[in-house]
Parts: C-alpha cells; sequence; structure tokens
C-alpha cells in the first residue's frame, strides 16, 4: 500500500566531507506519504550526517531535496521545520528547566497583550498532549517526567509546528518495552494522518514491528532501499555489515592453532542497567572477538574489563588469582590496554604531540615523577611511528593533525609501548582508510603470535571470523552465545545476532 | 507560577533566611522593625538592587558580567562631567548614559556571542574599557550642585511611621517590577530562560541566540548606568572609582537569591531579597557597633558557599538518572 | 629550547617593542648602575615591580590549562601578607611567619581544588567564593586597618638583595624555574594538559586525573602566598583592602598573552612570565612617558581584545592558513 502512495520527500545524491572523510557519498532516500521509513547502518554508516543534511544542521555539498516536488535546501534546523521538516533524537533537545508547556510553544508562545499568555498555553499544551495519550499538567516543569514522557513531548512540539517528514533519530533506546509500545501507536497514528515517519534505531525488532521500508546505509553510501516484509533479517544484517553470507569471504580463516596457557577468566561480569552478567576466557596468545550490532553492549563489555566502569556482579580472575578493577590504572597495571572507539573523546590528546600521546598511558604506569628521559621518548616514538607506518613528518606534530587511521595507529602504539598482555580493541579499523585497515588488521594478526591476548570489538564480521579464535556475540546487552573452532564464520556470527537470545544460541550458530 | 520542587525550593531557603535574620535582628534591636530603618535598607542598597537585577538576565542565560562596577563608576563621573562641565540638564545626561549603556552592553553581548569568548573575559575587558575611560574623564571626585538634584532627592513617599521611600528606593523598586514582568512574563524572557537552560539546544528549538545574547549583556548594561545614576543621586558627587568589586556582590545577590550559578533557574524575586539580605547584615552590623564591616564579606562568603552547595546537591538528586551508552 | 624560542618569538617582539617604548619615552632606560652591591636600571625595576604578577601567572598558568582559572588569587594575597603581619607582630621569628603565610596559601588552595575537584563546582564559582570572603577573612586578620609590622627579616622579601637583585627577582625567578622543572623534568606538564581539554581520554590511558586537578590549584594558592609576602613586605604592612587588588585579572591576562588558550591545553611557564614582564612594561612605559596611569586600563582591554579575537574559533581557520604558508616559506 505504501508502494502506491504519493511520493513525498526525494533526496537525491546527498554528499558531505569531512576533512579526509566522505561522510556522505551520493545518498539518495526516498520517503511516501503515510510510510514509516528505517533508516540503517553502523556507526560511521553517514546516518546522523544524512539526518544533518535534511534538517539543514549542515550544509550539503551535493544533492537535492524535494519535498512535495518542491526543492528546498535547508539552511537551517529552524528553516528545515519552516519547510515541514522535523528531527527528534535521542538526546532529548528539550530544555528541563522549562516547564511542558514552555517547552512545547517556545519561540511561537501565544500571546496578550504582548505578554505570554501561559493559561492558554496550559490549555493548549494539555489538548495537543491528550492526542498523544498524555494526560499530565503542561506547568509541570520538564524535568519532572520521564524519558520516554520527554521524548513524547518533543515529539508533540515537532508534530505540531505543522510537520510533514517526522525524523526520530534513536528515540527508543532508552525506552522499556511499554513505552516503546506507546511510541509506536504514536508513530502509525502519525503516519496515517498522512506524515512521513524515518525511523532510526538499531533494535532490529522494532524495525520489522513498525516500519514499512527499510534504507541501508553503510560506509557514507547508500547499500539499498527495500519492503520491509521483502527482506529476511539475515539478509538485513549482511547488507548492515557488509557481507552476504551466501557469499564465500576473501578472507582466508588462520589455521587453527595450539590454545594458550590460561590467563584471563571473566565471571558473570555485569552491571545493571549496562551489561548482563557475561563469561568468557581469554588464553594468551588467543583472540576473542565480539561480535553484535551497535548498543548491544559490545562496548560496555570492554569497559567493565578495563575497568572504566565499576561491575557490581562477577569477578574477573587474571593469572588464577580474582582481581577487583577500582579504575582504569588498575587493569594498566595488570598490563590490559584499551583502544576505545571514540578516537577524538576517549583517545587522543588532541593538543599534545604524537609522541606524547604515544608515551602517555607509559608514563601514567611509572608515576608522574620518573619521567621517560626525552631520549628514550623520541626513540619509542620514532620506533613505533617506523612499525606503524605512521604517515607524519615527525613525532612532534600535534596529533590531531593527523587523519583517523593514522591517529589510531599512535593509540595502538601507545598501548603496545606498555607491552601489554591484553590489549582490547574497541572497532579498531573504523573510519579509517583501507590502506591503514588492513595493516592494522596484519599488525593484530602479528601481535597475536607473539603471544599477546587480544579482545576485539568488532561489527566487521567477515574479519572477525578470519582472525579471532572465539567470538562472543552480544544481543541487547547481553551474551548471547560463544562461538568457537569451525563454528567461526562469518555466517554463524550473523545468525547469533540475529537470533533472539531465549533461542540456546550454541544449537543455533551450529 | 509558584511551584514547590527543587526549583523553588534555593528562593524558599533565601526567605527563610531573610526572615531568620530579620527576627534576630529585630530580638535584638526592635528598632530594626521600624519603618525608618526598612526606607533606608531600601535607599541604601537602591543601587545594589538595579545592578543584581540586570545581573539576574546574565546569570540566568548561563553567564556573567564583571563590568557592572565599572560601568556604573563610568555613568556617575560621565553625568557629573556633562551636567557640571558641558552644562547639560541631568534628564538630557541620563538619557545619554542610558541610551549609552544599552550599546556597551550590545557590544558585549554581540562579543560574547561572534568570538565565542567566555564571558568573564569579555566582559573583563569591558571592565577594564569602562574603568579606564572613566578616569580618563576625571581621577576625581566631582560634586554635582544642579538644583534638580536637589528637586529629585526631595521626592519621596512617606510611609507609616516616620519613614521615607526616596526616589532611588522607588527607582530600584520599579525596575525589579520590569524586569520581573520582562524575564516572567514576555517572549524574551522566556529566550533568556532556554539560552541558560543549553544554548545548544535553545538554537536547535529556533531561539536566536545571537539576538539573546546582546539583549541579555544591553538589559545589564543599562541597569548598571541606572545604577550609577541612582548613585550620582546618592552620592550628588560622580567619581571614576566608584562601584570597584561591586559586580562580586550584584553575583553573590543574585545567587543568594536562589538563581543557580550556571543558568536557567532562578528568578527575579529572589534577586531582591539576596540584596535584602546583603543590605540586612549590613544594617545588623551598623547598629551592633562593635561587629565590623568585614564580616559581610565574610557572612556573604559563607552565604554563597552553602547556596552553591544546595545548588549542586539539587543538581545531583533532580538530574536524569541512568542514561548510558 | 630551540622550540620554545620559536612559540616565544611573537611575545618576544612584543617584549622589544615594549622596552623600544620605554626607551624612547625614557633614554636611560636601558642603563644598569650599581650602587652599593645592588642593580638599578629600568629592566631591574619593571621585574621587580612585576614580580608579584610573574608569580601569580606561574601559578595560574597550570590552572587555564585545566580549563580552569582561580579568581581567588588576589585575595589568598592579602590573606598571606596579614598572616604574616600579624604572626611578626605576635612576636614569632620571620620565617615562621613566612611559613604561616606560604602554609595559609596552600590551605586556601586545596580549598579550591576540593571544591573542583571532589565537589565538581565549576572553577569559576568554586575560586570566587574565596574571591569575596577571602578579603574578608584578610580583613578580620588585620582588624580593618593596615597592620603595620618592623620586623626588618620580613620587611627584606621585598627589600633585601642577593647577587645584586632584589629579593622578588629572584623569587620569582625561582619560582618560575622550579615550576618550570616540576611541570617539564617531570610527567606532570603533559598530564596537566591531559586532565583538561581530554578528562576521559586522560582517565582512560591511566592518568590520575583527581590528584592533578586538586594540585594546580595547591600550587596556584602557594604562589599567591608569596605574591602576598612580596606585596606586605613591599610596605611593611598587610593591606587587606588592597594587597592584590585586581591582581587575579592581570595574572589571568599574562597566562593568556603567553599563549594558553582559555579552553585549557598547552601552557608554558615562561611564556607566562614573559606576558607578566610585557604588561609590567607597558605599566612602566605609560607611568614614564608621564601619560595618566589609566591608559593602562584602556591598554590591557585593548591586549585582551586582540587576544579574543585571535583566538576566536572564528579567526582560527585563517590564522592557521597564514602560520601554514610563513612555516613552508620559512623552511624552503
Amino acid at each position: 500500500m505504501a508502494d502506491r502512495a504519493a511520493l513525498l520527500l526525494a533526496a537525491r545524491g546527498l554528499t558531505r566531507t569531512y576533512p579526509g572523510v566522505r561522510a556522505l557519498d551520493g545518498v539518495d532516500l526516498t520517503l511516501r506519504t503515510g510510510e514509516i521509513h528505517a533508516l540503517l547502518g553502523e556507526n560511521g554508516a553517514g546516518k546522523s550526517t544524512l539526518i544533518n543534511l535534511l534538517t539543514g544542521a549542515q550544509p550539503m555539498e551535493a544533492g537535492s531535496i524535494q519535498l512535495d516536488g518542491r526543492d528546498v535546501r535547508p539552511r537551517s534546523p529552524a528553516d528545515a521545520t519552516a519547510s515541514g521538516i522535523v528531527a527528534v533524537y535521542q538526546e532529548i533537545t528539550l530544555l528541563p528547566n522549562l516547564s511542558v508547556a514552555e517547552n512545547i510553544y517556545l519561540g511561537r508562545e501565544p500571546t496578550r497583550f504582548g505578554l505570554v499568555d501561559r493559561a492558554r498555553m496550559r490549555r493548549d499544551g494539555a489538548t495537543l498532549l491528550s492526542r498523544f495519550g498524555l494526560s499530565i499538567d503542561p506547568a509541570q516543569p520538564l524535568s519532572a517526567f520521564s524519558t520516554a514522557v520527554q521524548q513524547l513531548i518533543a515529539i508533540a512540539r515537532a508534530v505540531d509546528m505543522s510537520a510533514r517528514v517526522l525524523i526520530l533519530d534513536e528515540p527508543t533506546a532508552s525506552l522499556d518495552s511499554a513505552e516503546v509500545a506507546v511510541l509506536f501507536r504514536v508513530m502509525r497514528e502519525l503516519a496515517g494522518s498522512g506524515m512521513a515517519v524515518l525511523f532510526v534505531t538499531h533494535f532490529l525488532d522494532q524495525v520489522y514491528a513498525v516500519t514499512d521500508r527499510i534504507t541501508v546505509l553503510r560506509g557514507g553510501k547508500l547499500v539499498g532501499e527495500r519492503r520491509t516484509a521483502d527482506l529476511p533479517r539475515l539478509d538485513l544484517v549482511a547488507m548492515m555489515l557488509g557481507k552476504l553470507p551466501s557469499g564465500d569471504g576473501h578472507l582466508q580463516r588462520h589455521a587453527a592453532r595450539e590454545p594458550g596457557a590460561p590467563f584471563i577468566n571473566v565471571k558473570g561480569l555485569g552491571k545493571r542497567h549496562l551489561v548482563a552478567p557475561f563469561s568468557a576466557e581469554i588464553r594468551q596468545g588467543d583472540v576473542l572477538g565480539v561480535a553484535g550490532l551497535l548498543g548491544s553492549g559490545r562496548t560496555e563489555t570492554a569497559l567493565l574489563l578495563f575497568g572504566a566502569e565499576r561491575a557490581d556482579s562477577g569477578q574477573i580472575v587474571v593469572d588464577g588469582e580474582p582481581v577487583t578493577l577500582k579504575g582504569p590504572r588498575d587493569a594498566i597495571r595488570l598490563g590490559f590496554g584499551f583502544c576505545p572507539e571514540d578516537r577524538k573523546l576517549d583517545g587522543i590528546v588532541p593538543d599534545l604531540s604524537i609522541r606524547e600521546n604515544i608515551v602517555l598511558a607509559l608514563q601514567a604506569r611509572q608515576g608522574w615523577m620518573k619521567r621517560l628521559p626525552l631520549a628514550r621518548q623520541r626513540e619509542l616514538a620514532d620506533t613505533f611511528i617506523k612499525l606503524l607506518n605512521i604517515r607524519t613528518p615527525d613525532a612532534e606534530k600535534p596529533i590531531q593533525l593527523l587523519s583517523g587511521g593514522n591517529q589510531q595507529k599512535a593509540l595502538l602504539a601507545r598501548w603496545l609501548a606498555t607491552n601489554p598482555r591484553l590489549l582490547i580493541l574497541d572497532e579498531p579499523t573504523r573510519g579509517i582508510d583501507v590502506g591503514a585497515h588492513a595493516e592494522i588488521i596484519l599488525l593484530l594478526e602479528k601481535l597475536r603470535d607473539e603471544g599477546m591476548a587480544l579482545y576485539v570489538i568488532s561489527s566487521e564480521v567477515e574479519e572477525v571470523a578470519a582472525y579471532a579464535d572465539r567470538v562472543m556475540v552480544m544481543r541487547e546487552r547481553r551474551q548471547a552465545g560463544m562461538l568457537t573452532g569451525g563454528d567461526v564464520t562469518p555466517a554463524a556470527i550473523i545468525d547469533a545476532i540475529v537470533t533472539p537470545v531465549e533461542m540456546p544460541p550454541s544449537g543455533r550458530a551450529a | 507560577m509558584m511551584r514547590i520542587n527543587a526549583r523553588t525550593l534555593p528562593l524558599l531557603a533565601t526567605l527563610g533566611v531573610f526572615i531568620l535574620l530579620y527576627a534576630l535582628c529585630a530580638i535584638q534591636y526592635p528598632a530594626m522593625l521600624s519603618s525608618r530603618v526598612i526606607g533606608n535598607l531600601l535607599t541604601d542598597n537602591a543601587f545594589l538592587g538595579v545592578l543584581a537585577v540586570g545581573m539576574t538576565f546574565v546569570i540566568l542565560s548561563g553567564g556573567i558580567d564583571l563590568s557592572v562596577g565599572a560601568v556604573m563608576g563610568f555613568t556617575t563621573i560621565a553625568l557629573a562631567v556633562m551636567i557640571e562641565g558641558a552644562g547639560l540638564h541631568p534628564l538630557t545626561s541620563f538619557t545619554i548614559v542610558l541610551v549609552g549603556g544599552a550599546l556597551f552592553g550590545c557590544g558585549i553581548g554581540a562579543a560574547i556571542h561572534w568570538l565565542k569568548a567566555p564571558p568573564f573575559i569579555v566582559t573583563l575587558t569591558a571592565m577594564f574599557l569602562a574603568r579606564g575611560a572613566a578616569l580618563l574623564l576625571s581621577t576625581d571626585s566631582i560634586p554635582v550642585r544642579h538644583e534638580f538634584y536637589q528637586t529629585l532627592s526631595g521626592l519621596s513617599l512617606s510611609l507609616p511611621g516616620g519613614g521615607r521611600l526616596g526616589l532611588i528606593a522607588l527607582l530600584m523598586l520599579l525596575a525589579f517590577v520590569a524586569g520581573g514582568v520582562l524575564l516572567h512574563f514576555t517572549r524574551a524572557g522566556l529566550k533568556v530562560y532556554a539560552l541558560g537552560g543549553n544554548a545548544r539546544f535553545a538554537g536547535l528549538m529556533g531561539i536566536d541566540t545571537a539576538r539573546t545574547t546582546i539583549l541579555v549583556y544591553g538589559v545589564s548594561s543599562t541597569m548598571a548606568a541606572l545604577a550609577g545614576i541612582i548613585f550620582s543621586l546618592y552620592t550628588r558627587s560622580g567619581y571614576a572609582l566608584t562601584g570597584v568589586g561591586v559586580e562580586l556582590d550584584a553575583i553573590a545577590a543574585v545567587v543568594i537569591g536562589g538563581t543557580l550559578l550556571s543558568g536557567g533557574v532562578g528568578g527575579m524575586a529572589g534577586s531582591l531579597i539576596g540584596v535584602l539580605i546583603q543590605g540586612l547584615i549590613l544594617t545588623w552590623i551598623t547598629f551592633d557597633g562593635s561587629l565590623s564591616s568585614w564580616w559581610t564579606k565574610i557572612a556573604i562568603g559563607m552565604l554563597l558557599f552553602i547556596f552553591i552547595g544546595l545548588q549542586r546537591l539539587i543538581l545531583q538528586f533532580s538530574a536524569p538518572t541512568g542514561r548510558t551508552g | 629550547m630551540t622550540g620554545w624560542f620559536m612559540a616565544a618569538r611573537s611575545r618576544l617582539v612584543l617584549l622589544a617593542l615594549v622596552l623600544l617604548a620605554n626607551m624612547l619615552v625614557a633614554p636611560g632606560f636601558l642603563e644598569l648602575r650599581l650602587v652599593d652591591g645592588r642593580l638599578f636600571g629600568g629592566i631591574i625595576d619593571i621585574l621587580n615591580r612585576g614580580a608579584p604578577v610573574m608569580l601569580l601567572a606561574i601559578g595560574m598558568a597550570p590552572v587555564i590549562a585545566t580549563r580552569g582559572i582561580d579568581l581567588s588569587v588576589g585575595a589568598v594575597m592579602a590573606i598571606a601578607g596579614a598572616v604574616a603581619a600579624a604572626s611578626v607582630n605576635a612576636g614569632h621569628a620571620w620565617p615562621v611567619a613566612v611559613l604561616a603565610a606560604l602554609g595559609t596559601g596552600l590551605a586556601c588552595g586545596l580549598w579550591n581544588g576540593v571544591l573542583v575537584t571532589i565537589f565538581r563546582i565549576q572553577p569559576i564559582v568554586a575560586t570566587l567564593i574565596l574571591m569575596v570572603a577571602g578579603r574578608g577573612i584578610a580583613q578580620m586578620i588585620t582588624q580593618g586597618r593596615v597592620l603595620t609590622f618592623t620586623d626588618d627579616g620580613l620587611a627584606g622579601v621585598s627589600s633585601a638583595t642577593l647577587l645584586g637583585l632584589p629579593l622578588p627577582v629572584l623569587i620569582a625567578l625561582a619560582a618560575a624555574i622550579i615550576t618550570g622543572l616540576l611541570v617539564r623534568a617531570t610527567a606532570l606538564g603533559p598530564f596537566v594538559e591531559a586532565v583538561g581539554t581530554s578528562p576521559r581520554a586522560a582517565r582512560l590511558a591511566g592518568v590520575p586525573a583527581p590528584g592533578i586537578l586538586i594540585g594546580v590549584y595547591v600550587w596556584s594558592g602557594l604562589m599567591a602566598a608569596l605574591a602576598g609576602l612580596i606585596a606586605a613586605a613591599d610596605i611593611r604592612g598587610a593591606d587587606a583592602n588592597n594587597a592584590g587588588l585586581w591582581l587575579e585579572l592581570d595574572a589571568i591576562l599574562a597566562v593568556v598573552i603567553g599563549g594558553t588558550s582559555l579552553y585549557g591545553g598547552r601552557f608554558s611557564i615562561g611564556l607566562s612570565v614573559l606576558g607578566a614582564i610585557i604588561l609590567q612594561g607597558m605599566r612602566t612605559c605609560i607611568l614614564r612617558a608621564g601619560l595618566p596611569p589609566e591608559l593602562n586600563l584602556l591598554l590591557m582591554a585593548l591586549v585582551i581584545a586582540l587576544v579574543l579575537v585571535v583566538q576566536s574559533p572564528a579567526c582560527q581557520p585563517a590564522i592557521a592558513r597564514l602560520t601554514a604558508r610563513l612555516t613552508r616559506r620559512g623552511t624552503a
């Protein structure tokens, strides 16, 4: 039915480049009247950039947007709102210090004799909210309400500003299932009233529960647009992760090796609201791959293992001794290292030089009083610049001037300089160019062969399948399976990602 | 309007402190209850009150204005020079300094917005500018002897009990009422709250943050100029070093009045009480005779600490919980 | 060291201009005379008078590098001076008075550091408390008067001469060298720069962030106490109202001229000291030229405005392009 519906929004060839990265490369998006359309992709796929172009938060370099057959070129979010495109984000961009009514009518308050007509705002607000199933007093401060209610209020504001196209960017990430059900009812009603809803989420169940069509992005490019009903889950995940399970991989799986000496045993480690208890064994010279979609809890396992979040259940046993991690410093003392996913925020110190960034963790472990002599620092920096092929004229350049791939290599160098026994890597190959990508994979294999234990979180299933000895699959913030030996194949990983947790995961994966 | 929750708790606490303080004073010195003392309390603190009106806007918007004392000082000396030196009529001079103050503040706001510089450093620059310009006008204290000043200081409302509410006290109360209406009942006022709540979100919701920032600092400098007029009437003279450090008193009054220094939460009524608390401490010290003026600063520092601590706790407990990764 | 001189180049040019201006208004400015084993001359004068702001800038630079600010240093100067004056007047020997003053500075710094680090109050707000209350505390100690003292030992902090140089110059120099060594000969420098701009990255790399954050405020308090001692010794009395008044602003300005961004990151003790000397040089020049000293405020406003425009994100790309072009030409 949605097929025959009128074309509402047609975006063609949207392109946007950031320094060094083409974030969006000639992407098309078509929304029809009355449809709920899913926009899917991993981190860095270009979803946020696409939304930013549609809402005018960023200018587009190339491409066109047609709404109702008219060309629009939003220059700001306010501009986009005026033409009928509004976005509501997971991060609620309302003002908690204002009342609900003030939030709904901010910038377009009804006035009486030049003064804000609060009585009318309150009345109109209550009427509006009742359409969304909310019977609350709009004079209450926004912060008095739960995230779910705030989300609905944000949608109410957006829709009330005469929206034709409503973009919902991960609105369900912090909602419970009952709240999600309410949100879905609202979405269907809005679509039924002739709007189009663009729904960004990483919960596949929700995609199948509510959407009519799916657009998948990967690496800034359009992978394809499909009708939800015609696209099996397995194919969808394959589209998102870039591997069709039917085809054979180019990467050769390494030969089975002798298992290394016992090293780390994670027993039921977990933290409420973060990730359910998970267990894993990591041996020396062992690569434990961690697979799962965005938001599956894969990063959270690393945060617990590195002490960046304190676990409230379970324990970590290292060399047969149970240890407690009060913070990253404890983990570093045990010989752990962690390359986080968000290089800019959690990784590099942008002002410092490449040398200072490389020696940072080693220096922190030594303590501030025992400064590494400058000659030793230079030697370390130069060694790693050569070893990892970091492209820079010298080690004294501020690290922020390097490309993403070279920054990533410098962060790897930071941990390699500490000579770690366990290296935790969160999406080590995300957002970097092809050459650096291959180099990093080779390096990981070399480190493994030298006896280092690796804990690699990656959404590149094909790669994980190639170099991991075992793969832990995460789904909906819990451990959904542990694949070993011959079971470690791209198809099996995708299968485990898709399979609901309730099923015995090992049985399905085999 | 008034809701009793985490938001209004600081205001209630301020009110409680004021009433408690006043009761203590009155028990010790029953004369403090006389309308004469009340009238003086309002008159002596009129300039501080007017500064606090402007500072309330600034702090609610998430900023800070260190230039108000210097702008006030500049105004007093500029008035003296215009009236005594150039022979302008006081009313003409008042108009000139008010308009000048407004423009100066708009400039500050524009610099903060477009240079994306921290407000404290921009207003610090403005403070140097205003203070330097004031000293260039004259380093001496210049008395103002215009007869219009005599007339103005004669104007007052009689309070029951022999007290008098002078023109400048009335001006301050008027400033609070006007500021309160602008802040709480107009669209512009709501934008100030929005800006202080979260400037980025306010922008996303279609608020013109540039215009709002300019408005806020414009109001603050205009109020500083008005405070200068009041101080000029109060002392019947102009002096370039008037109001050194008074910006800190104004900030303290606003914070003690329950406005969050991080912006977005608070209101005009609290600032008035904040000013009165400071005035009350000063009056008490004057009555006591054995206590010295430094106790005012220490007491205000302690109140600041208590209120900032209180705000911190409220933020801690009212923050939305449990959103991770 | 060559890198430092590259970074210092523009400030050295500015300093040269200020000195040149001084020479123009006072022809004998550069002369140095040795009288009774003590050097006299325009440059010594600038260093001597600039010593308190140099000390404050030495303490302020690491604080600003952590994206913080310490507004209380002027008030801490007043407290430290008052404590020193009160203790010699109570009959203690001058070394005791000096130690008491320094201890007071440490305590004030610790208070600020704890508010910022443990209670997570924004630095500008946290240090505002002591800025307001500090002067009251100082006045309480001096009983609201200028607390004069006759102890020559304590007065010597300002008037004594060593190696031909006034003691304040040597104190500031020693503080600069010790602080410089502390941040550059140990690993503290990069740690300080990391905790302010990239708190999360620093924590994940194992940098002990809370200790460093408290430490920079404690150090700032200590430097302020030293400056307060010099100010008190200079007038042989503790003036709670005027000691260090507005000097926090001079210190912030010196650090900003020294190239540290108010948004944290890279800092240099040497350049911040240079910034303080430039400020004092400007002040001296205006004084010697017989111009009204009020011009100083206007000139300072002008300098900050210039720095703000240069540092503003709107101008950054243009400046980066310009330096890139200049360095390319330089190396070619």
